[in-house]
């Protein structure tokens, strides 16, 4: 693999982002078209200027319509452009800017919109209904699975291999949702939760309960990708990504070790050697890690490498990953939050790394000065991840 | 940030999640997707399938890795070199991890919990097994690293599904 001999530098000059609600009224096309707009005029451009799109969003199953990347095109502006959409589940929030900066990186393109849209409320009764659908058919679909089982097994292992206390990770969600407060799209901000409030939450699949999880969404973001050719063009604040990594695990997901997740491991240690990271600890000021399950982040952080297996719970307990710790964690709210519309979690996420590196987080701003974040997400079934490290110069 | 349109505010303000019944207060398309699909089982899996018909287990050996593949596969994804050998476990596993469910399929609210896991087979790796209930124990008998062994149903319901395991039950000394 070679990770040095990039052609163009990447950086992102502009992000947007809906409100993350359930049921919004409008279409997933309207949504998209909105993400775009906010995200093309803080960048001071118009579709014309941009060279090409890339859509990301989840299972065609959420909307009932095939090749959803041509049924969400005219939203997302890639009409008479060259498009194309990208899926791999949860992965997508940060796979689909990987696409972009493949697009630009290249040196093929100079300007690129990335746009992410979920609609998960279409599915009736539950967006529980589409879940079912990605389970293996012959082994798995007869025990008549819900998802949430598959998190919970692994939160169970994870807990069991690394002597990690459910207390300890149900701060993570207390953290989050308290985070989201400063967030203008959040969904399940809440500034008075507490660590009773999610230890009695309802069980669902224990050791899982009901504000372990985050909620199911409906939501779009956008963000805008330039060479750096044009960058300071457009901005005097470019905000350059500069390591990718992705990585994917074996489908035989009990086959897979499920306390530790390798292929986060992989794809950070790719995108750590293109930024030059040699001790992510050090170099790391923050980070936004995918956190659909207040567990996630915590395994998460440790396959980022960003903690020991079992750290990162210890650091949770002691506040070093408050937004004013010594290690910010999901200062925007994460998917715990703010929701979780599937692939739109891309302004969670990228969205976040940018705007807190381009001082533009409003109440969100971490405290500490930051100048190097990383941002993951996590998805197929389990066993996906992306990794973007984005810094400020 | 949310679109206002001539139709007066938007039906959900920031935070607050619509109730099914209030989409019928906006112009909506009901729909369902009737397709049905018959899967192939496949080379590897459908002897699998025969065998659990048996009340037995088996898997296949990758001999590049020294590893047997339970569920198995004709090829190993590591080596990617096709696998040489059935081989027929004692059936008798260890519980990996569990969950206690009291929601089903669908998220529906059920008060007798579903317990469920996976469960590595004895003579295979750690890391090799399927997913399947637990029964005869209380939810709180349950743990990581339990001995544990099929209950089969009667030989005459058995379909060659993995159905064809009721749960596994703890193993007695």
């Amino acid at each position: 693999m070679n990770l040095k001999k990039i052609r163009k530098d990447v950086a992102v000059v502009g992000a947007g982002m809906t409100v993350f609600a359930r049921r919004l009224q409008e279409t997933g096309k309207e949504m998209a078209w909105e993400a775009a707009k906010m995200a093309l005029d803080e960048a001071g451009l118009t579709l014309q200027d941009i060279d090409a799109v890339i859509m990301g969003s989840a299972p065609d199953a959420f909307d009932g319509v095939h090749k959803k990347g041509d049924w969400l095109l005219d939203g997302a502006g890639g009409t008479n452009k060259p498009y194309m959409r990208v899926f791999i589940g949860g992965g997508t929030a940060v796979f689909a800017p990987i696409a972009g900066w493949w697009h630009v990186a290249s040196g093929m393109f100079q300007r690129v919109l990335v746009v992410c849209e979920e609609k998960m409320s279409s599915v009736q009764p539950h967006a529980q209904s589409a879940f079912g659908h990605i389970w293996d058919p012959i082994l798995d679909r007869p025990l008549k699975p819900n998802l949430v089982w598959i998190f919970s097994m692994e939160m169970q292992r994870y807990m069991y291999k690394y002597n990690v206390r459910y207390e300890d990770i149900a701060l993570v969600a207390v953290k989050n949702k308290r985070n989201a407060v400063g967030h203008p799209c959040a969904q399940l901000a809440d500034p008075n939760i507490t660590l009773e409030d999610v230890l009695n939450s309802e069980p669902m699949a224990l050791p899982v309960r009901r504000l372990d999880i985050s909620p199911p969404s409906d939501g779009a973001a956008a963000i805008v990708l330039v060479s750096e050719d044009v960058a300071y063009e457009h901005t005097d604040t470019p905000v350059w990504i500069d390591g990718v990594g992705w990585c994917i695990d074996t489908t035989m997901w009990t086959n897979r070790d499920l306390a530790f997740p390798k292929f986060v491991a992989r794809a950070a240690k790719m995108a750590y050697e293109m930024a030059g990271i040699k001790d992510p600890r050090k170099e790391i000021d923050f980070a936004e890690p995918y956190d659909p399950f207040d567990y996630k982040e915590l395994q998460h952080l440790e396959g980022l490498l960003l903690a020991e297996p079992g750290e990162a719970a210890i650091m949770t307990r002691e506040g070093k990953t408050q937004r004013d710790g010594e290690f910010p964690v999901c200062p925007s709210g994460g998917l715990l939050g703010v929701g979780n519309p599937i692939a739109a979690a891309l302004g969670i996420k990228i969205g976040e790394l940018y705007w807190q590196l381009a001082g533009k987080a409003g109440p969100r701003q971490v405290k500490k000065d930051v100048r190097t974040g990383v941002a993951q997400a996590w998805g197929d079934l389990m066993q996906v991840s992306s990794v973007v490290v984005m810094r400020r110069r | 940030m949310t679109k206002k349109d001539k139709f007066g505010p938007p039906f959900n303000p920031r935070g607050k999640p619509l109730e099914a019944n209030e989409m019928e207060k906006i112009p909506h398309i009901r729909a369902k997707a009737p397709a049905k699909y018959a899967w192939a089982a496949g080379t590897a899996m459908s002897r699998f399938l025969e065998e659990l018909k048996n009340g037995k287990i088996i898997g296949r050996l990758c001999a590049q890795c020294d590893r047997v593949l339970v569920p198995p596969r004709m090829f190993c994804e590591r080596c990617f070199k096709p696998t040489t050998e059935w081989v027929y476990l004692p059936g008798t596993a260890v519980v990996e991890t569990f969950s206690i469910s009291y929601i089903d399929q669908n998220a529906n609210r059920i008060k007798e919990p579903i317990l469920v896991g996976t469960v590595a087979f004895d003579g295979a790796p750690p890391d090799c097994g399927i997913m399947h209930y637990f029964g005869e124990m209380k939810p709180e008998e349950l743990k990581i690293g339990m001995p544990v062994e099929p209950v089969w149903k009667p030989q005459n319901e058995r379909v060659g599904s993995i159905l064809d395991i009721k749960y596994f039950r703890p193993r007695k000394k």
